[in-house]
């Protein structure tokens, strides 16, 4: 669309599974008529014939030839739609229509505003307690969220945030922390094909004081402030951004578990390490929120035990290569690694980049790998042209210090450990300055 | 249970969606340069190769130009300066 106002026609080729999508899109910025032609999903894994096929076969969401669409596309004369674009003011009132409550709970189902479990309708008075958890003025704008970089922000208000708090169940004194992550510009619905989360990780004296459960069962449903500040955030991001809808506005293609709820505390006392916010240059006193964009695998285990080299070597071969893990261990694993001389997570930490290894052939076949770092690696930008650039059965390091994250997490009823996708983005948001 | 409650929107604010017009269509690609952007999605380059050889046994006077931009998923203004600077027409495949 960029191209079209630099005076360009172009006609932009998707795959059929992405026209609503392709179209709310054209529709938001203001091009509705935007010459698009589809073709069958998929893409990927297909040969050059078949694809070729695709070019002399029908466009499978309007029936007609996929090259005629393509040709009329970029010749066929403008009517008056195409000469003017769309224009048009969305608002979203601060109220709704006053109604009864079944029907406002039917209101807020079938309009996509729930994570299609029951929600505690934000009254007035609800509200209006919730925002006591805050110092902050209600109107005040806290940020922009998106469903995905290409999709236009929608912005919202502290009191946007507290409404959603209320239908999560949230109380009060959680609000901080919510706002905290609405303000951090991560989404916890991103509309990415591949089913991304986000797992949130809260650090500093706000655990605590809100009763975050750290010990047995930290990830699991066994808080209240757990569980409301994950649902909050789900459904703070689905409603602040402007939906998350199937072929919409969220494309994940198998969805993700932790979309539900990925949020969770470190069992700073019990740790024999810094806690991961001051690892990132805060103080001990502060309390933050970290958010990781990602989550899309969880490798398990025991231990260290006497095998425990192999076993992580194994596990960290196994995580998606192209992006890290967080790795969360139970404090007993983590005082067993200090026994092995690992005396700080950084040393652990470089112990994994110097494991981590695939061969660069396999590296570099990894779908995500090819579609969003070989670009880089073409383009000169490091490590990854050097990477690029090895044998292709060369044992590569595959992650950086900064991809892997350490965690200590759990109540020491057993000494186990996770790894869970961290993702390519991660943010760290002080909780503090929403008290 | 008939009481009428009032509760608030728990949607966020739109931004303003402004209209903005196609540019002029060619009368023919015959003559005219186009760009094809591979837009760096797996196989992707496949199928755009493709789609320039299909091309070009219709348009043998077109000027077909391959070009991608320097990463997926990130704008490049370079490259679409190099297209409005000398392209008559562009498709863009395969992705969003």
């Amino acid at each position: 669309m960029a191209l079209e106002q630099g005076g360009v026609p172009t006609v932009a080729v998707h795959t059929n599974v992405f026209a609503r999508l392709a179209q709310s899109v054209a529709r938001a910025n203001g091009m509705p008529t935007t010459r698009q032609a589809f073709v069958p999903q998929p893409v990927v894994g297909k040969s050059a014939a078949e694809l070729r096929a695709y070019i002399d076969g029908d466009d499978p969401v309007n029936g007609r030839p996929f090259a005629q669409e393509l040709i009329a596309g970029l010749t066929d004369p403008l009517d008056d739609a195409d000469m003017t674009g769309l224009s048009f003011e969305r608002s979203t009132p601060r109220l709704l229509e006053p109604d009864s409550e079944d029907r406002l709970h039917a209101l807020f189902a079938e309009s996509g505003w729930t994570d299609h479990l029951p929600i505690v309708l934000p009254t007035e008075e609800r509200v209006a307690a919730m925002l006591a958890g805050t110092s902050r003025a209600p109107d005040e704008t806290v940020g922009r969220l998106r469903p995905t970089f290409y999709r236009e922000f929608w912005e919202f208000t502290v009191e946007k945030v507290a409404v959603n708090a209320v239908m999560a169940g949230a109380r009060p004194e959680y609000l901080p922390v919510i706002l905290a992550m609405a303000a951090s510009g991560q989404s916890g619905r991103s509309s990415s094909t591949t089913s991304q989360a986000t797992v949130a990780l809260v650090n500093g004296p706000i655990r605590d004081e809100i009763g975050m459960n750290y010990g047995v069962g930290a990830m699991g449903p066994y808080s209240h402030a757990n569980a409301a500040i994950g649902r909050a955030f789900g459904l703070l991001s689905q409603n602040l951004q402007g939906g998350s809808v199937p072929h919409e506005s969220y494309m994940g293609s198998q969805g993700n578990f932790l979309s539900y709820n990925a949020t969770f505390a470190e069992n700073e006392a019990a740790s024999p390490w810094e806690p991961f916010h001051v690892q990132h240059g805060y103080s001990p006193d502060e309390s933050t929120v970290s958010l990781f964009l990602g989550g899309w695998y969880t490798v398990f285990g025991g231990g260290p035990r006497e095998t425990w080299e192999q076993k992580f070597t194994r596990s960290l071969q196994a995580c998606d290569p192209y992006t890290g893990p967080i790795i969360a261990l139970d404090p007993i694993v983590a005082r067993d690694f200090v026994k092995l001389g690992f005396d700080s997570k950084q040393k652990l930490i470089d112990w994994c980049v110097e494991h981590a290894r695939l061969p660069a052939r396999e590296f570099w076949d990894n779908q995500w790998v090819q579609t969003l770092l070989h670009p880089r690696a073409v383009a000169g930008i490091e490590p990854y042209a050097t990477m690029l650039a090895a044998d292709p059965d060369e044992e590569i390091r595959i992650f950086r210090p900064e991809d892997i994250h350490i965690v200590v997490v759990g109540g020491e009823t057993g000494a186990m450990w996770k790894m869970l996708g961290s993702g390519p983005r991660r943010v760290t948001v002080r909780v503090d300055d929403w008290r | 249970m008939n009481r009428k409650l009032a509760v608030h929107d728990p949607r966020g604010y739109p931004p303003k969606v402004t209209g903005k017009r196609l540019a002029p269509r060619l009368e023919s690609l015959s003559g005219k340069v186009v760009y094809l952007v591979d837009c760096l999605f797996d196989n992707s380059d496949v199928f755009i190769g493709q789609l320039r050889d299909w091309l070009g046994d219709r348009f043998a006077s077109a000027d077909l130009r391959l070009i991608k931009p320097r990463e997926s998923w990130v704008d490049d203004p370079d490259m679409r300066a190099r297209i409005e600077a000398d392209g008559d027409a562009a498709i863009l495949g395969v992705g969003l």
